[in-house]
């Protein structure tokens, strides 16, 4: 609005005069900020300064103990150059925000689509039965259990009783295994909040809109689908979508407790896994807050990109 | 709100009986509901089989844990984990009761006080026009553009220097200005109408008590959603690095350690996976239909 009334009154008022107003209209409006004022101080606190710290910290050494020593790129030289462990854990990092990222997201718009068909209670236990998973705090450590390494766990249990496989699979501690049960366990888990913004923002499409389309002539659901229901959950399809990205970009708990850290020749680590091993446990923060600093620009820059790509469909 | 399409159902028998309402949608072929409902019946399984484990584990007797072939389903159910858990739990160091409190004030402190500034911050955001409005709700999404772990050496360092590690606070403060809540909150605001509270102006009431006797029992399914996210973030903390003491240490660490113990307590362990799971799965199921009006407002707008 500010911005606005500016672009109005262009070069008619003086730099001056534009400041008078600004300060007019922050002295008009002081209750607002008097409520602003408890969330964001801590805000602040907590959340942007540190980043700015962090990304301060990315170019210095650090232990906490003594004073950080500026040291200029050298901590992402490192890591870029010398730290082979950190291009692996890069690598599954994107692997997880390429293919479980996108798989997650599509699950959660299909389950959502389906789910939207049923009615009262049903629906009610559908949506419980897809979200449960990302609500059930470490659960998933049950999946240990189904890939118990010798013949007492419950998936080698029943691939050796169809005969599919003839001795147990060390699945945990298998290289080429690791990552990609990790990922199925990760789209297990990632039914989450963006899950219910799509069953939600299904719910408040108007009918008279697929009754229109009908009329137009929309043979089938796959065609309501594209050119009606996607279009109109836009919004959410946006929510949905930093939701899913940030949470593939972060993978690091499953990782930790299915397949350990460090993980058989480090097939399951990711870049937060490698900054927990540095940040928490090699007290190298410097070292540590570069590798934070690059995750930050590279979720908010999926984010980024692919907000810019959402706003397209339909158009 | 949704109107009705009455449709002739004398040509449509494959319709499945649970969609024999008076409502349906239009175009849906038969072959089209057998293929998605069959790929959401074995997604369903698949989705459901690991907590169904979860839960028969946990009623299992022990021989049953380690039988071979491994079963899902339990034959002899008992309720000896609980039993073991609750004896683990009576012989702790610290005595029990004194994690469940901690937790609760850690839980409760967090979500009233989350709920409180998000839902104060929101509404300026959702129905004031001042400046930096833009500047700071942008800042807000960005925030959850990324995940905590990206601040959580500074985070440590700023507490630290606020010296409220190792207090409830070090836990509480942070998650008052969690990004999310803020979010849900001032787009579930944005849609009551400017009438509500123009009328209650005019009748000479302050923003303050405009906000919290007008605008907040109007935003319940808003704030019973922040408060049911906030709870499963809160209920799932075992107070990592930042409590040290015993004494302060939350539920979940206590339990995380009974897990811990390996095969001798696999019995108990199974029942604290059980409880883990439940807490959080039963507080949704409560306050599902809440929830889901909250998330039809979720959507960004550009």
């Amino acid at each position: 609005m500010a911005n606005k009334r500016k672009k109005v009154s262009g070069d008619a008022i003086t730099i001056a005069k534009m400041q008078s107003t600004l300060r007019y209209q922050i002295r008009k409006n002081r209750v607002s900020y008097v409520m602003l004022a408890p969330y964001f101080i801590l805000f602040f606190l907590f959340t942007v300064l540190p980043v700015l710290t962090s990304i301060f910290f990315s170019f210095t050494d650090f232990n906490v103990l003594e004073m950080p020593e500026f040291v200029g790129w050298k901590n992402y030289i490192k890591l870029l150059l010398e730290d082979d462990i950190f291009l692996v854990s890069l690598k599954n990092t994107l692997l997880f925000a390429v293919i479980t990222g996108p798989i997650s997201y599509m699950l959660c718009l299909l389950f959502a689509w389906i789910i939207n068909e049923f009615k009262g209670k049903l629906r009610a236990f559908l949506t419980l039965i897809f979200y449960a998973p990302s609500i059930s705090g470490n659960a998933y450590v049950v999946w240990n259990l189904i890939l118990t390494g010798d013949r007492y766990g419950y998936l080698n249990g029943l691939l050796l009783k169809y005969e599919i496989i003839n001795e147990a699979i060390l699945w945990m501690r298998t290289e080429k295994y690791i990552l990609p049960v990790l990922m199925i366990v990760q789209l297990w888990l990632s039914l989450g909040t963006g899950f219910l913004a799509f069953i939600a923002g299904l719910q408040t499409i108007d009918n008279t809109l697929y009754e229109a389309a009908a009329i137009d002539g929309v043979k089938n659901r796959w065609q309501e689908l594209w050119f009606v229901t996607l279009p109109a959950m836009k919004p959410q399809l946006m929510f949905g979508a930093v939701m899913q990205i940030t949470q593939s970009f972060a993978v690091a708990d499953i990782s930790i407790n299915l397949a350990g850290n460090p993980s058989v020749n480090y097939a399951g680590a990711t870049v937060v896994t490698h900054l927990l091993d540095y940040g928490g446990t090699r007290f190298e923060m410097g070292y540590a807050s570069a590798i934070a600093t690059i995750l930050f620009l590279l979720m908010v820059g999926t984010n980024k990109i692919v907000q810019k790509a959402l706003r397209r469909v339909g158009e | 709100m949704r109107k009705r399409v009455i449709v002739d159902y004398s040509d449509r028998k494959w319709v499945p009986f649970w969609m024999r309402a008076k409502e349906t949608r239009l175009n849906r072929s038969k072959a089209g509901n057998g293929l998605l409902f069959g790929l959401m019946f074995i997604c369903g399984i698949f989705m459901a089989l690991p907590l169904v484990m979860v839960v028969n584990n946990a009623l299992k007797p022990l021989d049953e844990l380690f039988q071979y072939p491994p079963k899902i389903f339990v034959r002899n159910p008992t309720m000896e984990n609980f039993t073991d858990l609750f004896v683990l739990m009576s012989d702790t160091w610290v005595p029990f009761s004194r994690y469940i409190i901690n937790t609760i004030i850690i839980t409760l402190g967090g979500m009233v006080g989350h709920v409180l500034c998000a839902s104060l911050a929101a509404y300026p955001l959702a129905k004031h026009r001042f400046p930096g409005r833009d500047l700071l709700f942008n800042m807000v999404i960005l925030s959850m553009m990324f995940s905590w772990t990206v601040t959580q050496i500074p985070q440590y360092l700023i507490i630290s220097l606020m010296g409220i590690n190792n207090t409830y606070l070090a836990l509480i403060l942070p998650a008052w200005s969690f990004g999310m809540g803020l979010y849900l909150m001032k787009q579930f605001m944005e849609q009551l109408p400017d009438s509500l509270m123009e009328s209650a102006k005019i009748d000479g009431a302050g923003e303050f008590s405009i906000f919290w006797r007008i605008v907040m029992p109007n935003v319940k399914p808003a704030w019973l959603t922040l408060a049911i996210f906030q709870f499963q973030y809160m209920w799932g903390n075992t107070g990592g690095t930042f409590l040290r003491d015993e004494e302060l240490k939350p539920l979940q660490f206590a339990l995380q350690q009974i897990v811990q113990g390996g095969a001798a307590r696999a019995g108990a362990g199974a029942a604290v996976t059980f409880v883990i799971a439940a807490v959080p799965i039963t507080f949704f199921l409560v306050a599902q239909s809440n929830i889901m009006e909250t998330m039809t407002t979720s959507g960004m707008k550009e």
